[in-house]
């Protein structure tokens, strides 16, 4: 209908005329189209949910087929029962390990690492932050964390690093892994559990590797950037002397990257702490446990606690990965001091364990858990009138709406949707990857549920993204905004995924709107960051030019940084909504239902586990399918990158 | 003569798919932007020939982008050559297995780098004993030998500080020293002071200049500066676009350049500074008179303004002892005078660009 007009014009002026044409027409008529579509067709060609699908009936005899074969199928035999005994064997030796230590060993050596990686100061937060969990009542639980932590770590690193290091030596390597570690980074944490369960049993060997895989990308992708950065001046120099390339290697290389290298332990350990806890969704000992009971009995206190332990956890073993990774090569004198220090501090500690009980001392610990609660049911009191109304308006006003939509229109009409909204953002490839992924859902027969999910996180983005996109421009433009925000999104990064699920439940009990707080919580800081950092960016040549033929501060923002700025902010668009798809899918812990759910259930009921096998396989499928459609970003910056390669 | 230290005979590099097709095609010929567009390689160096003596200071010259540092850089096979013979001591180096190449760059060719190369978490000691660490030299002897060279290029005192501590001119001394302490026959240098300040780089011209005396090794330099080249360089290859324009001393390019594109480069090259009284003599007018000062024909014309001075009578020019000519106070006039030269003369000398 648009080009009706341009034929009937004199063809003198045509060209003029479909230039001319504004460019929200294009948009406006697809929006058009798809609302007198959906209200054509509205309850026709749905997908509603049903837990009897064949398919799921099918994964669970297969899943039984597994079982029956465990111990006689030559695969499992000699491959998949091994790899659990030694990842079974590697958490166990550590975890004798760290008890055996005793309070005050683990105490005194989490002071000596933290002298060695950063001085005192780091010695104080480790010391502190440790004897904190102590002083929870969460000792021993918070040493099976740590173990369950620092093995898979320990297995992330043995197998990331080299893997990294050939990544970052290899063009070829580096082009098939890239994509893999991509997808790896986009999979919600739920959805490495079903798979595990099914080759591990359940338990802390299913854990630690199911934790591992979780943890690996960021060790690979962070070693093969340092291998790549190092400087190409010093590995010639080095060449021109003949060395081999492994002395090159040894000697150059590696040293050079090892500070970047250990960025990426640290952030190993922050991704396998996001991991852990939810592992004891199948049955992994340690501090989920006692989080995930009290989080299904509403009881935000007992919640509270084992997750302020986590986060002490998290926030020691951050400070010290990341003091290590600042540390510069010093003189002998400072050398011997630092393992001076380390030496001393674990001895004391170590000196300590026969004097003093093999408990953390009960007198020493607190209890929290009921001033919590009152605090809880206050706000519940006082503030009811407050959250409740937040909770109805988004509840009633934004999502059910939305989902009615979503699950009353017709499955091709939300497909061809999603096709023509990804093409035009990120083009015809993401787009026909997104509409794959969509139509795969549907083949999962798990497509309602989808739909509830996507509804959430769409939701929740918006939100997110707009606060986000506030946040950063504030910070950008205002230094004392900026300095004040800084160590909030800083902190903010340390805390483990799940931890933000903890405040949400306190202010709005269980729900759909505690996930979309929690997600909120949890992206803002990302997507606020990228924004920031994307808009100082520019050049100030750029700005004072700008400034110079007089811009007004409004003007700078909109015609100069927002524009110059895009590809950042469709990166902060992209990992805005893939975290709060993470998000969403862990608020299914507190009451947000969907997919996350399915997830859950599968590990609680043996017959819904085909269900949540293939829900957990649809959140693959449907975090792919968001991170194509937004990924307009980093597409149209392809073109570049092929030259520089 | 005797064998040449290093001996190139057309050598080739070029980069891009199917490189070595090239050679030897139609295409080799092209220009290389037109190059490029046809077959999307990148000659950076095109049949390029050259020799250098024992002991001698060989400087290569050209702009950015004319593969003098490609070129240098094959010479160890840091980048493969794509053909051509390349000859070190005799040796046939692209012959070498990697096990031989490694062995010739550990012992006998080492190099200086633009910027420096130096490992940042190494103290200077370590930065220069890391050509012996790597060939297993034990650490007690290594940094024996590190003090010895680091106090021979005046760094004595800053063994144990890290290379970001010190200066660019002193961390390309700890450059040099690496380059020296394996006690190699040849060095070589890639625009090795073209990051530093005019003064610091003065300097170090200085040091190469003291140190190519005292322990005589066969240098080849590579720089984009041809005030550096001319005080340098015992002769001078001047590249353009992948090749060889001219080699010659740096008289014979002032005095002779081979084309249009290296009389423009040493257009401003102040002449009577670097042409020798051979340049300018001319054989006697039938009355003049020969009893004036008698100078040596190898004589920088601009050191023979004194004598000049200090007699009317044209300058009697010998080599050898016999007279080659006479120069007289208007021809060395007409030599200091710039943007003009004796090129009309230049013939006489024989000097041609081929070496």
């Amino acid at each position: 209908m648009v080009s009706a007009p341009v034929q009937v014009a004199p063809p003198v002026q045509a060209p003029a005329r479909v230039r001319r044409l504004p460019r929200w027409v294009a948009p406006v008529a697809g929006v058009v189209a798809v609302v007198a579509l959906y209200v054509a067709f509205r309850g026709k060609a749905v997908l509603p949910h049903d837990d009897d699908a064949t398919l799921f009936h099918w994964l669970n005899d297969a899943r039984d087929w597994v079982d029956e074969n465990r111990n006689s199928s030559p695969i499992f035999l000699y491959v998949v029962n091994y790899l659990r005994l030694g990842a079974a064997g590697v958490y166990e030796g550590l975890q004798a390990g760290l008890v055996a230590l005793g309070w005050p060993g683990l105490l005194g050596l989490a002071a000596g690492l933290g002298w060695l990686a950063g001085g005192w100061r780091i010695a104080l937060v480790s010391f502190a932050g440790f004897a904190g969990v102590g002083v929870l009542g969460f000792w021993e639980a918070s040493v099976e964390t740590l173990a369950l932590t620092l093995s898979a770590v320990l297995l992330s690193l043995l197998f990331g690093i080299p893997l990294g290091i050939w990544a970052g030596r290899s063009h070829r390597v580096r082009r098939i892994v890239t994509p893999v570690l991509d997808v790896m980074q986009i999979m919600p944490t739920f959805s490495y559990l079903s798979p595990m369960v099914l080759l591990f049993l359940i338990g802390p060997a299913s854990a630690t590797i199911a934790t591992m895989i979780y943890a690996m990308p960021p060790a690979i992708r962070i070693t093969a950037m340092a291998i790549q950065r190092v400087s190409g001046v010093a590995v010639e120099a080095s060449e021109s002397l003949g060395a081999t390339r492994w002395q090159t290697l040894g000697k150059v290389r590696l040293p050079l990257a090892l500070n970047t290298i250990t960025l990426g332990v640290n952030q190993t350990i922050a991704a396998a702490l996001s991991m852990v806890p939810l592992t004891a969704l199948i049955a992994a000992p340690g501090l989920g446990e006692d989080l995930l009971r009290a989080l299904a009995r509403v009881n935000v206190g007992a919640a509270l606690v084992p997750g302020v332990a986590i986060v002490l956890i998290a926030i020691v073993l951050d400070r010290m990965t990341r003091a290590a990774a600042q540390r510069r090569e010093s003189g002998t004198r400072a050398r011997a001091v630092r393992w001076g220090g380390f030496a001393v501090l674990t001895a004391a500690g170590l000196a300590l364990v026969p004097a003093m009980a093999q408990e953390f001392p009960e007198q020493w610990q607190v209890q929290i858990v009921r001033p919590i609660n009152d605090v809880v049911d206050w706000i519940e009191a006082h503030w009811y009138t407050f959250t409740g109304f937040l909770n109805d308006v988004v509840a009633y006003g934004l999502l059910n709406p939305l989902q009615d939509v979503l699950t009353s229109a017709p499955w091709w009409l939300v497909t061809a949707a999603v096709l023509v909204f990804a093409w035009r953002v990120s083009g015809l490839a993401a787009g026909l990857v997104a509409t794959v992924c969509l139509l795969c859902v549907a083949a999962l027969q798990l497509w309602e549920h989808a739909m509830e999910t996507l509804t959430l996180v769409l939701v929740a983005s918006v939100i997110t993204i707009a606060a986000g996109l506030a946040l950063g421009v504030a910070a950008a433009r205002s230094r004392w905004f900026a300095a004040g925000l800084r160590p909030v999104l800083d902190a903010a990064q340390t805390m483990p995924s799940f931890s933000y699920l903890l405040p949400a439940v306190a202010l709005f009990g269980n729900g759909r709107f505690t996930a979309i707080t929690a997600s909120f919580i949890y992206a803002v800081p990302v997507v606020a960051r990228l924004v920031e950092d994307g808009l100082r960016a520019v050049p100030g040549t750029v700005m004072e030019a700008a400034r110079s033929a007089g811009s007004t501060d409004r003007q700078l923002l909109w015609k100069v940084q927002l524009p110059m700025a895009r590809g950042s902010l469709l990166l902060a668009a992209n990992q805005g909504i893939v975290m709060t798809l993470a998000m969403v899918v862990i608020g299914a812990l507190v009451g947000a239902g969907a997919l996350g759910y399915d997830v859950v259930a599968g590990f609680a009921q043996q017959e819904d586990y085909g269900k949540g096998l293939a829900a957990g396989v649809a959140l693959v499928l449907l975090g792919v399918m968001l991170d194509r459609i937004t990924q307009g970003a980093n597409g149209r910056r392809s073109p570049h990158k092929k030259r520089n390669a | 003569m005797g064998t040449a230290a290093i001996e190139v005979r057309g050598l080739w590099k070029i980069f891009g798919p199917k490189a070595d097709r090239i050679i030897g095609s139609p295409d080799a010929d092209l220009e290389p932007a037109q190059l490029r567009a046809k077959t999307g390689c990148t000659a950076a160096v095109r049949d390029v020939s050259f020799e250098v003596r024992p002991g001698e200071v060989f400087v290569v010259m050209g702009l950015s982008g004319s593969g003098k540092s490609t070129l240098v850089r094959c010479l160890t096979r840091l980048i493969e050559p794509t053909a051509g013979e390349l000859r070190i001591d005799g040796q046939d180096v692209r012959a070498m297995s990697a096990k031989q190449l490694r062995e010739l760059r550990r012992h006998r060719v080492s190099m200086v780098f633009q910027h420096f190369g130096l490992l940042p978490h190494r103290k200077v000691v370590d930065n220069v004993g890391y050509g012996l660490e790597i060939q297993g030299v034990g650490r007690a002897e290594r940094h024996e030998k590190a003090r010895r060279i680091l106090s021979l290029v005046g760094l004595e005192g800053h063994e144990d500080s890290y290379p970001e501590q010190l200066s660019g001119g002193m961390q390309q001394r700890v450059g040099l020293a690496r380059a020296l302490a394996v006690d190699p026959e040849v060095l070589l240098f890639d625009e090795p002071f073209s990051a530093l300040d005019p003064l610091i780089r003065r300097d170090m011209q200085a040091e190469v200049i003291r140190l190519h005396r005292e322990v005589g090794k066969t240098m080849v330099f590579i720089t984009h500066d041809l005030s550096e080249a001319l005080k340098l360089g015992e002769r001078i290859a001047i590249m353009r676009a992948g090749a060889i324009v001219q080699v010659g001393t740096p008289e014979e390019l002032v005095g002779a350049p081979a084309d249009d594109y290296v009389a423009d480069f040493v257009r401003d090259v102040p002449r009577a500074q670097v042409l020798s009284l051979r340049w300018i003599s001319r054989d006697p007018e039938p009355d003049e008179p020969l009893d004036g000062p008698e100078l040596p024909a190898d004589t920088v014309i601009h050191d023979a303004v004194p004598a000049a001075m200090a007699s009317d009578r044209p300058i009697r020019v010998v080599a050898d002892g016999e007279l080659v000519g006479v120069v007289s106070r208007v021809d060395l006039l007409g030599a200091v005078r710039p943007g003009t030269g004796p090129v009309a003369v230049a013939a006489s000398a024989g000097a041609t660009g081929e070496a």
